[in-house]
């Protein structure tokens, strides 16, 4: 047992006029949790590389229902979702953590409700073991409860979060995505910003047999925000979840799946590209568990790193004994770009069955020599050869995007953030 | 003294795992506008050496000598301004581009050498018109154009690809380095033709090749015989032919 070396709750300050607030029992537990446990610190191994310090700095207050709609549509604008690819979308747009019918355009094909009307709480979740699950469920108040009926395809949906406060927020919505037997939904979360802000949500997945669950995340966050994603996903026999998150902004960033191949035959892709600069620390952790026999987990992570600007990588796939011809593959890259920025990586894999396949790797390198000087010798000048190297590193891990809309608007939406000068 | 191209004492070396090593030690070689030369060697004599330096390649440090093309200092501009310039490498291995889109690639080249030269940029229609024209010129595959650059391209789709670039980027003196090696002889005449086709009192070439049979395609004005990293015999094309038969034995002795 580690002592107790200062008291958890400090460092729940910045929520603590909230936590104090809450009655309902069904929130009591995670509180307790919460109070146990305190937010992790980099003594917790699972946040070794990734500090939380963030939010000591600032209380931060629950958002008001009150938004400023012209400034939530020039932020729509922005992120380039009122015109080309996105524009026709279906789309469920929350500001502050809060359904905004009037900036939505809700999907026909597919169950909605919203956690704000329910209240309820998925299973797939552990407020117990990961304090920021905890911290979402005393404190959610919205969020997308979207079902895909069996044998629907639902073809796609947009769930758009835009952070825009005045005064520095927290906002902790709670989404659950449920694809029904062999029904199909391709998801497509955008989350923008301005100021500063914690979107801290938290998103219960499951994948019924035979169903195909596409999910991109495409995280352009304010300069400013902290953006502390879990994901808890559930694939049944023959399912399949096929994720992929782009991470562009925030200070902080972390999003972390936690994914489950339940039943026979299951597939599961964790993929991920981020570029970050100056300050700004992005993680990508994942916890695949092969729970039942022949199943499939594949996971490329690509980091491109400037200025100060550090990548943390934390990939663990376990196995179970019961999981006989596992196939898992995982590849963590990185591309730096600066010589004070970092890469920290950990894979871990965790195996107890005997037949398996599972392999790993990650590279970390400077762009390549020959490659700037075979595109400088062509007339390109230095400093547009080095964006046409960092985009092609990161053009290939989107291209692990199935869904070829969700892939365009994941490029545009790195273009919007990181221009490429002078041509293409 | 030409005003086009004037190699002169030229000396460059290379740090090789911490080595100095001596690669260039004094060339001296002029190609007059509207000429193509030929360099040929034995290995290592510091042919393909001579190409990176004059199309600035970093991890050569020139040591000696001066490089003047069109009345400028070659070896103060960067690679880029090189190109601008007018001056084309073809790569002996072309190098491959990961996710880059071979008519992006072509289309941006052609476009910073086109604004560095004060000439219209070409939108991607145009583009694509020329391109696609040249490409088939050089028979090459239509759909080399939408696949990444040298990316899983054969040894021949690679040099065609490297003629490709030439044929569009409009260079006023090309570098031809081994762009014959892993050719047959119907791609051999495909990208001679290519090379061809360029010829014309504003271009000048000059081809470095083991092979005296790319010359009977590409016809040379001079052939330079290189060993050591200096230039040790120059003569006419019916050099090619003596160094087919005879080898380089003789002018090595000569030059000892």
């Amino acid at each position: 047992m580690n002592a107790i070396i200062k008291q958890p709750s400090a460092t729940l300050v910045p929520f603590k006029a909230r936590l104090d607030a809450i009655t309902d029992p069904a929130r009591k537990a995670a509180l307790g949790a919460l109070h146990r446990s305190g937010l992790p610190d980099r003594r917790v191994e699972a946040w070794k590389y990734t500090s939380l310090r963030f939010l000591n700095e600032t209380p931060l207050v629950a958002p008001s229902e009150e938004f400023d709609a012209e400034k939530a549509r020039a932020e729509l604008d922005r992120l380039g979702l009122t015109a080309g690819d996105g524009a026709d979308l279906p789309r469920l747009v929350f500001v502050n953590g809060r359904y905004a019918p009037d900036l939505s355009v809700p999907p026909q094909n597919v169950g909605l409700s919203f956690f704000g009307k329910t209240e309820a709480f998925g299973t797939l979740s552990s407020p117990d073991r990961d304090a920021l699950t905890a911290l979402n469920a005393a404190l959610a108040t919205d969020g997308a409860e979207i079902t895909v009926a069996a044998g629907v395809d639902a073809g796609r949906v947009l769930l758009v979060s835009l952070g825009l406060a005045d005064a520095p927020v927290s906002f902790h919505p709670r989404h659950s995505v449920t694809v029904e037997e062999g029904a199909r939904l391709s998801l497509i979360c955008v989350q923008g910003g301005q100021g500063r802000y914690l979107h801290n949500p938290v998103m219960e997945l499951s994948v019924a047999a035979n169903a195909t669950l596409n999910h991109v995340t495409i995280q352009t966050e304010s300069d400013d925000a902290a953006c502390l994603a879990t994901l808890y996903a559930q694939i049944e026999e023959r399912g399949s979840y096929d994720s992929f998150v782009l991470g562009l902004g925030a200070a902080l960033s972390r999003h972390e799946v936690h994914a489950r191949l339940n039943a026979p035959h299951a597939e599961v892709h964790v993929n991920g590209a981020q570029r970050l600069l100056g300050r700004q620390v992005g993680d990508v952790t994942s916890v695949i568990t092969h729970a039942a026999p022949d199943c499939r987990s594949r996971q490329t992570v690509r980091n491109v790193l400037d200025g100060q600007s550090r990548g943390v990588f934390q990939g663990k796939v376990l196995v179970e004994r019961i999981a006989q011809k596992t196939d898992g593959y995982q590849m963590n890259q990185a591309l730096l770009l600066s010589e004070q920025a970092e890469i920290d990586a950990k894979p871990e894999l965790e195996i107890y069955a005997d037949d398996v396949k599972c392999s790993h790797g990650a590279t970390v390198g400077a762009l390549d020599d020959e490659q700037m000087f075979y595109l400088r010798s062509r007339g390109v000048p230095e400093a547009e050869a080095r964006q046409i190297l960092i985009h092609a590193f990161l053009a290939e891990a989107l291209a692990l995007i199935p869904d070829a809309v969700a892939q365009t608007l994941a490029a545009h939406i790195m273009e919007i953030r990181f221009p490429v000068t002078g041509e293409e | 003294m030409t005003q086009f191209l004037d190699i002169s004492g030229l000396c460059a070396r290379i740090d090789a795992d911490g080595q100095e090593k001596e690669i260039l030690r004094g060339v001296d070689l002029s190609i007059p506008p509207g000429e193509v030369h030929a360099i040929m060697g034995p290995n290592g004599s510091g042919k393909s050496t001579l190409s990176y330096v004059l199309a600035g390649r970093e991890d050569y440090e020139v040591t000696a000598g001066s490089v003047t093309f069109q009345g400028k200092d070659l070896l103060e501009m960067e690679p880029e301004e090189r190109a601008a310039a007018g001056l084309f490498l073809a790569f002996q291995s072309p190098i491959e581009l990961p996710g880059v889109n071979n008519a992006n690639f072509l289309r941006t080249a052609v476009n910073a050498v086109r604004r560095a030269r004060g000439q219209e940029e070409l939108d991607a229609v145009a583009f694509l018109k020329t391109a696609r024209e040249a490409a088939k010129a050089l028979s090459m595959a239509p759909d080399m154009l939408k696949r990444n650059v040298n990316v899983g391209f054969s040894g021949g789709e690679k040099k065609r690809n490297e003629v490709l670039q030439m044929t569009l980027l409009q260079p006023s003196f090309a570098i031809l380095d081994e762009t014959d090696s892993g050719l047959d002889v119907d791609a051999l005449r495909i990208v001679a033709e290519g090379v061809n086709r360029l010829r014309s009192p504003d271009f000048s070439a000059l081809v470095i090749t083991h092979h005296q049979r790319l010359l009977d395609y590409l016809v040379p004005d001079r052939i330079h015989v290189m060993a050591k990293g200096r230039i040790i015999h120059s003569g006419g094309p019916e050099l090619a032919k003596q160094i087919d038969s005879e080898g380089y034995t003789r002018f090595l002795a000569e030059a000892a």
